[in-house]
């Protein structure tokens, strides 16, 4: 198992946001989280990502428990994650937002730069490049914050994906994208995990969940409440209750 | 001691006063108005041009205090902050306008009335002592203490019980919100900044009836004391910015009374060491509500 | 060439202590460059202003050892007051550094050996031109090559969006401490220089006005690069000569400047060179200071 939970809470003032969640995810897996609004999956995934301390319950990357590690420890590890609403640094350009997404597999080049012409690493650019052709992101000097939504959504990926994670935990990536771009997402993430990358995917579209994910786990008040193959979840009734005939589940 | 406790009260009045206003724009917009004690020193100055030029008495002379004051600070909305708020700029962006406000204000006023000390007519204040118990005190500054409490609890009832009141709350909680329920925010703001600033003007010109001095920048040391009660008290709550000041002023003169005379400076260090301790161990201070430290 | 001469034999102060106000203005870019703000950084520069002319007139200190000195006790205060503070949000923070920068200037006004506030006079006037120029240089020289590097794209990225940037790879409160205390000690630096440029220090000049005078020449000067803090300081150094005719309104001039900047010109002056990228950046609303 690349990652697991086991029983992770977390607390705000008298209310469980998470409760008792247990999960497991396996290497090379495409790991799916759904559930309603407010069901707890972003604060399941900001407990994972370090950004919430956990009240209770343990997590383990790669058999080490880092259940107190901060967020920057977690990416050395090899998680990265995306956020819902997209948090680019907005001022910065594309390439220097995929830049700082390699933070953690750069070497410091201070020392080196403070000679005249002290070389940056080429190779920590040309990688960016490559990722951002592969995003099909073409203007690396553009900022950040003048992207249309779907680049952003896209430089979001690219930027996590430079620091060559093992752990991919994507927050509702699909949210704004049309048909096509969702599309276009799914063969990157059928890409991505046939070179050996395990993702975490956080959706709504449950076309997509069930079109990429092995697993699913569905969670409601905190709770997970289902667990299964995308065919069984479509099926449980208990599912099915907690979207409450939504569309969602349709 | 008793005197030395009303001694507290007044200084811890003066603060309240001052503070008060401050904190309110800080709850409202979440920004530090530094141009605030522009308009406590200008409540002073316009009380002193009521009086000399007019004739007019004191009690007149704060009222007017209170509302050119506002009106100022209705002005110094529209010049120095709105046009931050319409482009969403943060809060550092608005400290630093307000902050070049005050200069060419307080530059400006010292250019008219010198930068020294400057006095209200003779005889213009009562000058009554009266005894209490064993204490003997000063007339002019129990009727201040009196004024300031006054003050605070209109503005509570302004708050709580009114229209106004009400918007003004629901602009602090949620600008976003407010507005979609039919807030007038332009009106809820100028009427923060209008009694924010009247407060302080009249803040200004009671001190300055109550030392009979006052100068171009008495706002300033006034402006770093409010620093410290809004901390303590909680940031953004005006009960809290009142509590804050009222321990501060006890604070303050305990520390001149059990301080030897070569230490009295240290004073001063009492505020801010105050003020350090309650940002780094409880930085919500001691009613405050809201986000101070990052996620 | 006499008149060259001359010019500079008049203005040799003035020219000193614009490199003393770049020095302490890049020492306020710095932090602003990582995203805080600090009101702390006057009172680093009093440590090491009386810290260099302490050492050198009570101890026989030599100069340079001196003001390393200076800078170093700066740089160990800055890291504890660093450490309690930095979890602190924008405001808060720059109040937690405008209550330390009280807390010196009391302590400096009570402690017996300062002179308290008589402060300290007769101090060697041994600063020279070239040490405060060669100062800057290499201060400017490193700060720019540092903000091409992973270090100064960290600190962007932390100014930018501090929880994205954590999930980077990126150490916060490790990458603001080193910001925070750089600061400190550069601003210490420059205050063991300016101690002997002038002969005499008091607590008075290290206070508020002054912490907030050199965040107003980094602010107007601009913050996209280090040519920002030092064309701040070299513009409001020198207006005051400039404007001596309008010397009773020069306060004036300097309060409109300020409010006009960061009005319309939000990033400094140092902008004006990229009008249209400043454009861009305002319109993804991303073209503020901190």
């Amino acid at each position: 198992m690349l990652l697991e939970c086991d029983g992770i809470s977390k607390r705000f003032g008298g209310v469980h946001a998470v409760a008792e969640v247990d999960l497991a995810v396996a290497p090379g897996q495409v790991f799916g989280l759904i559930g309603p609004n407010g069901a707890g999956k972003t604060t399941l995934v900001n407990l994972i990502s370090g950004h919430l301390r956990i009240d209770a319950g343990a997590i383990r990357f790669a058999g080490a428990d880092v259940t107190r590690l901060a967020p920057h420890a977690l990416a050395a590890r090899g998680i990265a994650r995306t956020f819902q609403g997209v948090r680019l640094f907005k001022g910065l350009s594309v390439l220097e937002n995929v830049l700082v997404g390699r933070h953690a597999r750069m070497r410091s080049d201070v020392l080196r730069r403070l000679w005249p012409r002290g070389v940056p690493d080429r190779r920590d650019r040309e990688r960016a490049g490559l990722l951002l052709e592969r995003l099909g992101l073409t203007r690396p000097q553009a900022l950040a914050g003048e992207l249309a939504y779907g680049d952003q959504r896209r430089l979001e990926i690219a930027r996590a994906l430079a620091s060559e994670p093992r752990l991919l935990i994507l927050d509702e990536p699909a949210a704004g994208m049309n048909p096509a771009e969702s599309a276009r997402l799914r063969e990157l993430m059928r890409a991505l995990v046939a070179e050996g990358l395990t993702i975490v995917l956080i959706e709504h579209d449950v076309r997509l969940v069930m079109g990429t994910c092995e697993r699913v786990a569905v969670l409601n008040f905190g709770r997970k409440i289902a667990e299964g193959t995308p065919a069984e979840i479509l099926a449980s009734p208990i599912v099915r209750e907690a979207y409450l005939g939504s569309e969602d589940a349709a | 001691m008793a005197e030395q406790l009303y001694n507290a009260i007044f200084v811890g009045s003066i603060y309240a006063l001052f503070a008060v206003g401050f904190a309110l724009v800080f709850s409202v917009l979440d920004i530090l108005n530094l141009a605030h004690p522009v308009v406590f020193m200008l409540g002073a100055f316009v009380a002193l041009f009521c009086m000399s030029t007019f004739g007019l008495p004191a009690a007149l002379a704060a009222i007017a205090a209170f509302f050119v004051a506002g009106l100022f600070g209705i002005f110094l909305d529209r010049v120095a902050f709105a046009p931050l708020r319409r482009r969403g700029a943060p809060p550092l962006s608005a400290m630093i306008s307000s902050l070049g406000f005050a200069i060419v204000v307080i530059r400006l006023m010292e250019l008219r009335y010198g930068p020294d000390l400057t006095s209200y007519p003779a005889g213009s204040l009562p000058q009554t002592v009266l005894q209490i118990g064993d204490a003997r005190v000063d007339g002019l500054r129990l009727l201040i203490i009196g004024l300031a409490i006054l003050l605070m609890a209109a503005l509570t009832y302004v708050v709580r019980a009114t229209q106004l009141g009400r918007d003004i709350r629901a602009l602090a909680e949620n600008p976003h919100a407010a507005r979609l329920l039919g807030v007038d925010v332009d009106r809820a703001i100028a009427a923060t900044f209008f009694i924010s600033s009247g407060l302080g003007g009249v803040a200004g010109a009671l001190l300055g009836f109550a030392y009979n001095a006052i100068y171009p920048q008495m706002g300033t040391p006034y402006e770093l004391k409010a620093f410290t009660v809004m901390v303590v008290g909680g940031m953004g709550s005006l009960p809290g910015a009142v509590l804050g000041a009222y321990i501060l002023g006890i604070g303050e003169i305990a520390a001149l009374v059990f301080l030897p005379a070569e230490l009295a400076e240290l004073r001063d260090a009492f505020a801010f060491g105050l003020l350090f301790l309650v940002l780094v161990i409880r930085p919500r201070g001691l009613l405050g509500h809201g986000a101070v430290e990052r996620a | 060439m006499d008149a060259l001469g001359e010019f500079f034999r008049v203005y040799q102060t003035t020219i000193g202590v614009i490199g003393i106000n770049a020095l302490l203005a890049l020492s306020v870019w710095i932090t602003l460059y990582a995203g805080q703000l600090t009101l702390g950084n006057a009172a680093f520069m009093a440590i090491g202003a009386y810290g260099a002319a302490l050492l050198g007139m009570r101890l026989g200190v030599p100069f340079p050892l001196g003001l390393v000195l200076g800078a170093g006790l700066s740089a160990a205060l800055a890291l504890p007051l660093g450490l309690a503070v930095f979890r602190l949000r924008g405001v808060y923070l720059a109040i937690a550094t405008i209550g330390f920068g009280e807390v010196v200037r009391v302590v400096l006004l009570t402690l017996p050996f300062t002179g308290k506030a008589l402060g300290l006079n007769g101090i060697p006037p041994v600063t020279e031109l070239w040490h405060i120029y060669v100062s800057l240089a290499v201060v400017a020289y490193v700060l720019w090559r540092v903000q091409g590097s992973t270090v100064g794209r960290a600190w962007a990225a932390i100014r930018e969006d501090e929880i994205a940037a954590a999930s980077q790879g990126i150490a916060i409160r490790r990458y603001k401490l080193a910001a925070f205390v750089a600061g400190a000690a550069i601003a210490a630096w420059a205050g063991g220089l300016s101690a002997h440029l002038n002969f005499s220090i008091e607590p008075g000049d290290f206070g508020f006005t002054r912490a907030v005078q050199i965040l107003v020449y980094a602010v107007v000067g601009g913050t996209p690069s280090v040519a920002g803090p030092i064309l701040g300081a070299t513009l409001l150094t020198a207006l005051p000569e400039i404007l001596r005719p309008l010397r009773e309104y020069r306060d004036i001039f300097a309060g409109l400047i300020l409010m006009g900047v960061i009005i319309y010109l939000p990033r400094g002056l140092v902008t004006l060179a990229e009008l249209r990228k400043t454009r861009r950046l305002q319109e993804i609303g991303a073209a503020d200071v901190a």
